[in-house]
């Protein structure tokens, strides 16, 4: 008995995700129709262009790799009961820290030492970031969730200051943009792939963040205090640390995002560090529903869609904000298949017929 | 030329420039927000509304204008505005009073949608010119053709002027006003006394998203007066804020639209005398402003004083 609830508990749990998406798919086909498209075209597209061949794979896991980790900057404090969306801010306060740190250091060291202190110091920029909407929220009882916001719009404001001021290249005409970074704070790719080193920092942060929530008193107590907030005060849980430490930690992972992006991909900083990957990241974790495990699975799906973006624009002739569009969609019917919990009568336990449920056991 | 005219008086005068020009969208899309709020539920998605709004006027006045000539056509993309608003409020107020779904998500997700939408549909009107609002001239006892140009006033700042009294007088002497705060402060009241919670909601969500779409059409027919895909820059986020400052009063909001409006101005003031040094910086002051404004008015001891009792707590 108890077996078969359960198993009706997380078929109920996959399934209505699943289910949403699917049917975001159909709306997003009407969307498509209307626009004058072939439907099924620009599925075979996407597919095509996300998972096709080994080439598109590993354009979508470049693009996975940072959704990843910005995605943990929301799914984190969600667990405290946090609703944070500075996951851009923090992303640009990580690139910005690890341009810093590797035009400082310069080829004085090593390759392998200079990229553990870009890294390091990505991971402190952007946790003192979101930690600063977290202390906010718990000394001051500000929203965290407009509090981030706004610290997004600063982070982006303080890096054009610097990148049109002190740290411009002048050489470098295309775009206003800091020095290049040296060639051995590059940060390399995986042995035969394009693919670099950032989706390992992806994946490997991702399992850290499941052990920490799910495995460890710490997470224990994050998860009673993001419950009821009361009752683990009374249980003398120290609520102030705790939000203080998982925002650090959440802020650090997408800053550590931008020293991804910064170090593999762009190689100085300017605005196209201000991608999409932030409030993408949201995106993600609400699909995932704050689960560390399901952001990885959620992300290389994401990162497909992203990468089919181009592909839509040329063989479609679709606007690139299409992309934008079936993202907003998938997130709307999500948000919806969350109120079906417990409402759909085919998960739920039935008391009536008991001797079939034991027999199928 | 005006800054060589002008001088230092240059500052002053773009600030108060700034602040009629940038405080209509706020102040529009400030009272939308206050009456959602109002009603017990917040729309982060107005965002996206305003983007929507924006895409929307342009598009039909440029469309229309070709039909019914380029004096009305205008008009005709400021209501195109409110209703592309209300269709947006229509599915906000409906998925953010489920069971279990945040009214925050749900903004976050508006958000997404209405700006791919707003890009996806605006495309193709990046580049044509449509005919814009008329303005008002309150400069004309001056000679100096700056401050003319200074003093021009869309008449949707006067629309948003006009409704402050309205709203106020609305929330305080009328039966449906009161519908609207019984069931943001005490649901469970409003329930007793017979008051559809969903059907209130649902109207003030709408009616608040119709005000923010007009805020849109401000955007891309009055100032800047063109469409492109970044024209809101966080505007309609910051108005929720703008809503927490003035302490959901359609009164302080008109006050506090002008300070936001003129604080957005500072960094073209500045760099029009030649100090450009800190542009990045002068444009972030709206968003720290706010910052600062919530850490100094928010406490963790005390709801907000003014604050509807329902507001953010899941139905």
């Amino acid at each position: 008995m108890a077996s078969m609830t359960t198993w009706r508990r997380s078929l109920e749990a996959v399934a209505l995700p699943v289910g949403a998406v699917l049917v975001a798919f159909v709306i997003f086909g009407i969307f498509c129709a209307l626009a004058g498209a072939n439907p099924l075209a620009v599925y075979g597209s996407i597919y095509k262009a996300a998972f096709g061949s080994w080439s598109a794979w590993q354009n979508t896991l470049i693009r996975a790799a940072p959704l990843m980790l910005t995605a943990l900057c929301t799914a984190l404090p969600a667990r405290l009961g946090l609703v944070i969306i500075g996951n851009e801010g923090a992303l640009v306060m990580g690139g910005l820290a690890a341009v810093l740190t590797g035009l400082a250091l310069g080829p004085s060291l090593p390759g392998g030492l200079a990229l553990v202190a870009m890294a390091l110091a990505s991971l402190v920029a952007g946790g003192l970031w979101i930690m600063l909407a977290g202390a906010l929220r718990h000394y001051r009882g500000v929203n965290e969730t407009i509090s981030s916001l706004l610290l997004n719009y600063i982070a982006i404001a303080l890096m054009n200051q610097l990148v049109q001021g002190p740290l411009r290249d002048p050489a470098f005409v295309s775009k206003p943009s800091s020095y290049e970074i040296v060639e051995t704070a590059w940060l390399g790719t995986l042995p035969a792939t394009r693919i670099h080193w950032g989706l390992i920092y992806g994946l490997v942060a991702s399992a850290l963040a499941y052990i920490l929530i799910q495995r460890t008193t710490f997470g224990f107590a994050a998860r009673t205090a993001g419950g009821n907030v009361r009752a683990a005060r009374i249980a003398g849980l120290p609520v102030g640390k705790l939000t203080l430490a998982v925002c650090f930690l959440a802020g650090s992972c997408a800053g550590l995002a931008g020293m991804v992006e910064v170090a593999a991909v762009q190689k100085r900083l300017n605005e196209s560090i201000v991608s999409s990957y932030g409030y993408a990241g949201i995106l993600v974790a609400f699909v995932a529903r704050h689960n560390p495990l399901a952001t990885v699975l959620v992300s290389v799906m994401l990162g497909g869609i992203l990468a089919a973006g181009g592909i839509l624009q040329r063989s479609h002739n679709l606007p690139d904000a299409t992309v934008l569009v079936f993202q907003g969609i998938v997130f709307l019917c999500v948000l919806y298949s969350d109120s079906l919990y417990g409402r759909l009568p085919i998960f739920q336990e039935r008391s009536e017929r008991p001797g079939s449920a034991v027999a199928a056991s | 030329m005006a800054t060589e005219l002008l001088g230092w008086w240059g500052v002053p005068l773009g600030i108060v420039a700034g602040t009629l020009r940038g405080s209509v969208p706020f102040l529009l899309v400030s009272l939308g927000e206050c009456l959602t709020e109002k009603s017990g539920k917040i729309n982060l998605g107005l965002e996206g509304t305003l983007l929507m709004g924006a895409m929307s006027a342009y598009a039909i006045s440029y469309l229309s204008s070709g039909l019914v000539g380029p004096a009305l056509a205008p008009w005709l993309g400021v209501l195109a505005a409110g209703a592309a608003g209300m269709m947006l409020g229509a599915i906000h107020g409906w998925l953010s009073q489920q069971p279990r779904v945040n009214d925050v998500a749900v903004g976050i997700a508006m958000i997404i949608f209405g700006s791919g939408l707003a890009n996806f549909l605006g495309k193709p009107f990046i580049q044509p010119q449509a005919p814009q609002l008329p303005t008002l001239s309150l400069g004309g006892w001056s000679d100096l053709p700056q401050v003319q140009s200074a003093l021009l006033i869309s008449p949707l700042f006067l629309l948003g002027v006009a409704i402050v009294p309205l709203m106020s007088w609305f929330f305080k002497s009328t039966r449906w006003g009161l519908y609207v705060r019984a069931v943001g402060d005490s649901p469970d009241a409003a329930k007793a006394m017979g008051i559809s919670i969903f059907g209130v909601r649902m109207a003030s969500i709408v009616a608040g998203s119709f005000l923010a779409g007009i805020g849109g059409a401000s955007l891309s027919l009055f100032y800047p007066g063109v469409w492109t895909e970044r024209i809101s820059s966080g505007q309609g986020l910051m108005a929720v804020a703008l809503v927490i400052f003035a302490r959901w009063q359609p009164w302080q909001c008109l006050w506090a639209s002008l300070l936001f409006g003129g604080a957005q101005s500072l960094g073209p003031a500045f760099q029009s005398v030649g100090i450009d040094s800190y542009y990045y910086l002068f444009n972030a002051a709206p968003y720290i402003l706010t910052l600062v404004i919530m850490i100094i008015t928010c406490s963790p001891k005390r709801t907000l004083a003014g604050a509807p009792g329902g507001l953010g707590q899941d139905s």
